[in-house]
């Protein structure tokens, strides 16, 4: 890239829940801070994949984005729930990257499904440190949000492709979720275990980065007596029920310990597609035996691997109207792959 | 595989925490000999240093292992666990060297801690005999956890055992010694809580920057001198808020 002598992106407007999100700060639980990060890892992955770089920090847009202005030469990537985009006015594509040269206004508005935006850069948002990760962590007191006036840092970006895509599947809307059991599953009735797997669940409108309260179809959950379980380790997919009998499910910002009994825990493959859920969606349980799981795990990272193999060049299809009504024509003309209908 | 069986659970036992999580308890309920089984196992697997595990952690009564599920297999680390389980009798172990001893200065009652005088009452003692049976009590950080850097100590005096208060306190400042069930806890943050705040403290427990960010560890012991308010207020303006440690031999 030039030598523009700071590289940063310059914010003018933030949506509330506006943060950098990289994958975390593992390894701190024993001192009580969970690891954060990305609600949507997916997203960071695929951004990263985009942008032919290793996964860095990008900033996660909750419900609403905002609008940014390049303060240097810079190539974004916009993953995960899809979002209305547009730079200086353009409409620009979703699960894909583009050029954002220095001045030019990246305004991006609310959901079009899904809960998590997200906006990567070639080389990275690189706000400051802290215990080894740039993620704001605001449970914890970690960092904060993104706000108006920020300018924020943007690693070096050794270059690379712009205009691509990705096809992504749908985990946007709901859906099917695999879990395991957890340490506390067979506290539960047999009868409730079941009924975890043939209830269908409405993820509530009650949900931020600790987790989402996801509300049953019928008679609520919970165990016999009030019984008291003694604090223990929560890990992130936990679904914890409290006294209402409504379950939450634990993410990314969930406390590290806890003591209310826990159902079952979703695997962390199809944490992305819990975090995505948006309020209204309906969802459901699997139980998964442990083997299962763990094949699922092994496929999740080898579509993470290929990834990468799957970035395309962004051309325009026929049937995608939108995208052809908003075309920028150069000159008078577009570029060739016009169909009339 | 995991046991799993629902009546009555044997101890030590050995269970999964999601898919990359295993977790061996030393029982049922918070005990002391349970946390330092605990504690003395966690330093165990530290000393082990298995290849593929990625966080040991403790947690009141049991000890916590992270793994790469990739890398080293469930079936592997199970049965390391459980030969280092049966090695030998975990709730007579010693706890782990290179803890520390804390002490951090505390004002109790007055205006600052304003729930001394009702906690000494449910205890059935004296303002004054309270101060000193708490400014005299070393406890154990048994766990760390709810927001970063925050301890559980125990265990105080049996008279201690007195029950969390049927409404919650809206908010306790930062640096807030509460009491319930013979533990302490120090908010590291502003909170509400059931539990009573007899005891208001300046030590920093999380400090970014620092070498040890975090001033607690589990294992860690603390006394919480009694000071006045004056003396306190004084020891804001310090980074160390007061606290001073020293290695446990």
């Amino acid at each position: 890239m030039t030598g523009t002598l700071t590289r940063e992106l310059i914010v003018h407007r933030a949506g509330p829940a506006v943060t950098v999100q990289d994958g975390g700060r593992p390894g701190w639980i024993a001192y009580g801070l969970s690891r954060g990060g990305a609600m949507d890892r997916m997203a960071l992955a695929e951004g990263a994949a985009l942008l032919g770089q290793r996964e860095s920090a990008a900033l996660e847009m909750g419900g609403m984005g905002g609008r940014f202005e390049a303060g240097c030469d810079l190539r974004i990537a916009l993953t995960g729930a899809p979002m209305r985009a547009s730079v200086d006015g353009a409409p620009v594509t979703w699960h894909a990257c583009h050029a954002l040269p220095k001045g030019a206004v990246l305004e991006i508005g609310p959901l079009q499904a899904g809960a998590y935006g997200y906006l990567s850069v070639g080389g990275g948002f690189a706000p400051e440190d802290i215990l080894g990760a740039v993620s704001a962590h605001l449970t914890a007191g970690l960092g904060r949000s993104v706000a108006a006036g920020d300018r924020i840092p943007v690693g070096v970006d050794k270059g690379g492709a712009v205009a691509r895509k990705l096809a992504v599947e749908d985990r946007f809307s709901g859906g099917e979720l695999r879990v395991v059991e957890s340490l506390q599953t067979r506290l539960f009735p047999e009868d409730q275990r079941a009924r975890l797997c043939t209830t269908r669940f409405t993820r509530d409108a009650r949900a931020n980065r600790m987790g989402v309260k996801v509300v049953p179809e019928g008679e609520p959950f919970g165990v016999e007596g009030g019984l008291s379980v003694v604090s223990e380790i929560i890990t992130p997919g936990d679904i914890q029920v409290t006294g209402d009998g409504a379950p939450f499910v634990l993410l990314a910002e969930c406390q590290t310990t806890g003591g209310y009994p826990r159902l079952a825990t979703v695997i962390p493959a199809d944490l992305p597609r819990i975090a995505q859920a948006p309020a209204g969606a309906e969802l459901r349980f699997r139980f998964v035996s442990m083997d299962e799981a763990l094949a699922a795990e092994a496929a999740h990272r080898e579509a993470l691997k290929a990834l990468p193999r799957r970035v395309e060049p962004l051309v325009r299809h026929p049937g995608d109207v939108p995208d052809l009504l908003s075309y920028k024509l150069v000159s008078g003309f577009s570029n060739g792959e016009h169909h009339d209908h | 595989m995991t046991d799993r069986s629902a009546t009555p659970a044997k101890y030590p036992l050995l269970r999964t925490a999601g898919i990359d999580g295993l977790l061996v308890s030393f029982g049922e309920r918070l005990s002391e000999p349970a946390n330092r089984a605990a504690l003395a196992f966690r330093a165990a697997l530290e000393s082990e240093a298995w290849d593929g595990v990625e966080e040991i952690s403790s947690s009141l009564v049991s000890a916590y292992l992270r793994f790469d599920p990739m890398a080293v297999s469930h079936a592997d680390l199970e049965a390391r666990l459980r030969a280092l389980m049966g090695s030998r009798d975990w709730l007579q172990a010693e706890l782990p060297h290179g803890r520390r001893l804390h002490r951090i200065p505390t004002a109790y009652g007055g205006t600052l801690a304003p729930q001394l005088a009702e906690a000494a009452q449910v205890a059935g003692m004296t303002e004054a005999e309270a101060v000193e049976s708490l400014a005299s009590a070393r406890v154990r950080v048994t766990a760390l956890g709810f927001a970063p850097g925050q301890p559980y100590l125990g265990e105080l005096p049996e008279v201690w055992n007195i029950p969390r208060q049927q409404a919650l306190t809206a908010r306790v400042p930062r640096g807030a010694l509460v009491l319930a069930i013979r533990q302490f806890v120090i908010f590291s943050v502003t909170a509400p809580t059931g539990w009573r705040h007899v005891g208001q403290t300046a030590a920093p427990l999380f400090r970014l920057g620092a070498e040890r960010p975090f001033l607690l560890a589990p294992g860690d012991e603390v006394e919480f001198p009694r000071v006045s308010e004056e003396v306190l207020a004084r020891m804001q303006d310090d980074p160390e808020g007061g606290a001073s440690w020293e290695v446990l031999p």
